[in-house]
């Protein structure tokens, strides 16, 4: 399916990028996106991620033009575009209310942004149909956008800004007016047509699963500021700060000191206890946080660190326990349970961790 | 931390857009030349009138006993008139909203909040002497009173109250269907009675809404010129002083301080009604009602407020009923059968009647088209863009609104007469039919913007974004897009500019020379001789043509409109 595409992807650059707004209620002026520097390479699929108010959407719309930047310099395919307007610069974008023409139908919809390049018309039909056929929405084409679901109407806002073949696409959250299963779905789908046409894609969004299940690369921001960025496996389990493990899944916290490293593993110690924590900085010393995912600790008779139960709830695929470990509220989910003994409120337990499943954070 | 680049990119991107950065030059100029210059020269004509700087003029117009008095006549009738059309409209939107009507009477209220809409403003002081006046039929011929004096202040009063009370009516219709009914609800489930109801919950939301209710009637009122003019005799306001000042006394320094006196007042009254109410107003009512309201059914309401409104109704409509009937009698007063057309044909035959529906409709026709297309870029450019000077636009086109239709006539006398700062600098324009046109826009473009404005706020921003980003530049975006959604708000629009224009007379009456000839004016003329008759019959076939293209407009809305194809599949 590639062989629609006859132009190449384009990268994006954003070279210490900021943005300043006021506050509508004091008055006063403040970074809402403060030196951001970023390199995306043609073809990959890159999220910014981040609680609302993190200005990825703001990064976002100054890719697209239609704010423009306090500070620093964007280029597309190598190209300075700060100055162009957005009807002149290579992207598309795909916004979060589809933002589809009511007084159109599918086709003309999709063939909008074909219409103004002067495509000649043979050649509209074609690319159109053959984007629609892409998008699962054939036989759709006569039908007035209100007359489609979200799921569709999404479908025709992807394949609107795909026809075009912008150098780079743009999404402003698309999925969160859908329901639950559809947003999985659609972002499957997201993912397979961008691999299948090997497009450029920036996509915004604040839900964490949704951006480790699409990306190569996720940016993820917090006040204006980048606070990692990193493969998802890498944001996932080598988080720099609490801000990223917290927001990237569930995650506990454990004070430790560390007492030395031995083997690319930090021995730390945990109320008294041993623990070892895989660790490539042999720099950090004394004391210092333990990041350990749910999933990643198990609970037994006996282990590592002493607990007491304070929580033990089927959900189904896992059991849920809150156990205190010290003072410390430990949360673990133990995957698929039947067949293991279930600890019930008020036990005494044992938790223990591989050392690659954990990570040292400075304090 | 400094926005220039920022600042300097906006700037870049939009000089980018040759069109859009025209479009904006051009309305700011057109706004600044034929709004703001004209009340701007009315200040400096009142400060340096009698040579010199100076508060002479303002001394000397306070010191006449007739401007004093105009201004206590003005502010007293305005008061009046807007308690009184507040509360009727009040009375007929809790009407229609709380108690179940049957068909009739709510036809009643439809054509009653139809009818000042389409008629010019004086209809109302014609009928009102023609039935209550001296050989009024009502007065004279019902009751036998032979001296019923009609004329002064109580005339004004009734006449404006009934003009100006079905925009109040709207107005607190809308605000009523607003009112959540659980909240009410509430209150009479803890024991309030129908009354403590009314008094307790529906009346305090409902109080900023009244208030901006009398303000609106009272800004009417006091720009008010043509119902003053006929019905007002020796009763006189600001608005016709001031045209008496002008055209009688030939003091055009005195008559743009009064101007100037008369505006303030006006700016005064809007800016507490836009700042202050409208906010107010739409804190208290947010939201729609969650769901049908539980009609009052009782009796001893229903029917005496049913009854009354519905009486009420039936006597305005008959008011506008007597003007087409009245140009059918022989002669009004004296003689009532047979019924005849010899005054229609008059209007052709010896008053030049063809030229007259010839000039005033050509001029509304250029002029409505204009307006539309102007107001309809206003409202995108203050809606959907970002740039310098939008604030001044959106400014100076509200302003417009406050600008009673006196002052804006005697600004464009003391502005275009003599050219630009009496320099002789476009003194053409003065006293041709272009004149004309720009008043005719100008007095409409308030309307047309607002209500341009809010049908554009209904559209999500990122339709016309995702236009823009797909490639499509300013102008492609407006008529690709914009204009497509917001078709049924330009058609309405462009109809009410149409008839707006055609029936205005405040402005125009100072403006117009004599190788115009314009209906309403004429009206006016005969109004004013007494010769109702002739006054009828011009006006009659005004209020045709005025319902006409409404009537035309509502049909091509129904079969054309763009929501048509929208809404039908929902």
């Amino acid at each position: 399916m590639s062989d629609m595409r006859k132009k190449e992807p384009k990268g994006v650059r954003l070279d210490h990028i900021s943005k300043i707004y006021q506050n509508p209620k004091t008055g006063q002026d403040f970074y809402a996106v403060h030196d951001v520097e970023l390199d995306i390479e043609p073809g990959s699929f890159v999220t910014l991620l981040g609680p609302s108010g993190c200005g990825k959407t703001t990064t976002l719309r100054m890719i697209a033009g239609f704010e423009s930047p306090d500070e620093g310099e964007i280029y597309l395919g190598g190209e300075p575009i700060n100055q162009l307007t957005p009807n002149k610069r290579d992207t598309a974008m795909v916004f979060q209310s589809y933002a589809l023409f009511p007084h159109y139908n599918v086709f003309d919809n999709v063939a909008y942004g074909l219409r103004l390049r002067k495509v000649p018309k043979d050649e509209i039909r074609e690319r159109v149909t053959n984007i629609l056929k892409l998008v699962e929405l054939s036989d759709m084409e006569q039908r007035m956008t209100n007359q489609l679901s979200g799921g569709q109407q999404q479908r025709v806002a992807l394949a609107r800004a795909l026809v075009v073949e912008p150098g780079v696409l743009l999404f402003d959250e698309p999925l969160s007016n859908l329901d639950a299963k559809l947003r999985v779905q659609m972002r499957t789908e997201i993912r397979r047509i961008q691999q299948a046409l090997g497009i450029t894609a920036i996509y915004v969004t604040h839900d964490q699963s949704e951006a480790m299940a699409i990306s190569d690369n996720i940016i993820l921001m917090k006040g204006g500021v980048i606070a990692q960025m990193g493969s998802p496996t890498e944001i996932y389990y080598h988080p720099n700060s609490e801000f990223v493990a917290d927001f990237i899944g569930e995650c506990n916290f454990l004070k430790c000191t560390v007492k030395g490293h031995e083997g690319g593993d930090a021995v730390a110690e945990v109320d008294g206890r041993p623990v070892r924590v895989r660790c490539d900085k042999p720099g950090i010393t004394g004391n210092a946080e333990i990041v350990l995912r749910p999933e990643a600790i198990g609970i037994a008779d006996e282990g590592q660190l002493p607990c007491k139960v304070e929580l033990s709830c089927f959900m189904g695929s896992y059991q849920n326990y809150h156990v205190r470990v010290g003072d410390t509220l430990v949360k673990i989910a133990d995957n698929c349970p039947i067949g293991k003994k279930t600890f019930q409120v008020g036990d005494d337990a044992y938790i223990s961790f591989r050392s690659e499943c954990a990570h040292l954070l400075e304090t | 931390m400094a926005k220039a680049q920022s600042a300097a990119l906006d700037r870049k991107k939009l000089m980018g857009d040759p069109i859009m950065v025209t479009t904006i030059v051009v309305l700011i100029a057109f706004l600044t030349l034929f709004i703001l210059y004209p009340l701007a020269i009315l200040l400096v004509d009142s400060f340096v009138g009698d040579g010199g700087f100076s508060f002479s003029v303002f001394e000397r117009i306070f010191k006449m006993s007739n401007f004093t008095r105009a201004i206590t006549n003005t502010l007293k009738v305005g008061f009046v008139v807007g308690i009184l059309s507040s509360l009727l409209g009040l009375l007929f939107a809790y009407v229609e909203v709380y108690l179940r009507m049957n068909r009739c009477v709510g036809g009643l209220f439809k054509v009653v909040s139809m009818l000042p809409v389409v008629s010019p403003p004086f209809v109302l002081s014609l009928s009102m002497i023609m039935l209550f006046g001296k050989a009024g039929l009502i007065t004279r011929f019902l009751l036998g009173i032979y001296d019923n004096n009609v004329y002064g202040y109580w005339g004004i009063v009734v006449v404006q109250t009934l003009t100006f009370f079905p925009v109040c009516y709207m107005m607190l219709k809308g605000l009523l269907k607003n009112i959540d009914p659980s909240l009410e609800e509430a209150a009479r489930d803890m024991g309030a009675s129908r009354w403590k109801v009314f008094a307790d919950v529906t009346l305090p939301l409902l109080l900023p809404g009244i208030g901006n209710a009398f303000l609106v009637t009272f800004i009417e009122s006091i720009a008010d010129f043509a119902n003053p003019m006929i019905i007002g005799g020796s009763y006189d306001t600001l608005a016709t002083t001031i045209y008496l000042q002008i055209t009688g006394a030939y003091d055009k320094a005195g008559a743009a301080a009064m101007a100037v006196v008369l505006l303030i007042i006006t700016l005064g009254m809007f800016a507490v009604q836009k700042y202050y109410l409208e906010r107010k107003t739409a804190a208290t009512l947010t939201g729609k009602a969650s769901r049908a309201r539980m009609l009052i059914e009782d009796k001893s309401v229903k029917i005496p407020l049913t009854i009354f409104c519905a009486v009420g109704a039936a006597f305005v409509i008959m008011m506008y009923i007597c003007v087409p009937i009245g140009a059918l009698f022989p002669t009004w007063g004296y003689k009532f059968t047979p019924l005849t057309f010899k005054w229609f044909e008059q209007v052709f035959t010896r008053y030049r009647g063809l030229q007259a529906f010839r000039d005033s409709f050509v001029l509304s026709l250029i002029a409505a088209p204009i307006t539309a297309l102007l107001s309809m870029i206003i409202s995108y450019l203050v809606v959907k863009r970002k740039f310098r000077g939008k604030g001044f636009i959106e400014a100076v086109s509200m302003l417009a609104m406050a600008v009673p239709g006196t002052v804006l006539g005697v600004g464009y006398i003391r502005g275009f007469a003599n050219g630009l700062f009496h320099t002789g600098v476009l003194s053409g324009i003065y006293g041709t039919g272009l004149i004309l046109i720009i008043v005719f826009i100008v007095r409409s473009l308030p309307t047309g913007t607002r209500s341009g404005i809010s049908a554009l706020r209904q559209i999500d921003k990122s339709i016309e974004e995702s236009a823009y980003d797909m490639g499509a530049d300013s102008l492609k975006v407006f008529t690709s897009v914009t204009l497509p959604l917001i078709k049924d708000s330009f058609l309405s629009g462009l109809v009410t500019a149409f008839v707006r224009s055609i029936t205005a007379i405040s402005a125009i009456i100072l403006l117009v020379t004599p190788s115009y000839l314009l209906i309403t004016v004429q009206i006016n003329e005969f109004a004013e001789k007494g010769a109702f008759s002739i006054a009828c019959a011009f006006a009659t076939i005004l209020i045709i043509i005025t319902y006409g293209s409404v009537l035309l407009m509502n049909f091509i809305i129904k079969h054309f409109g763009t929501s048509r194809k929208v809404k039908e599949v929902e």
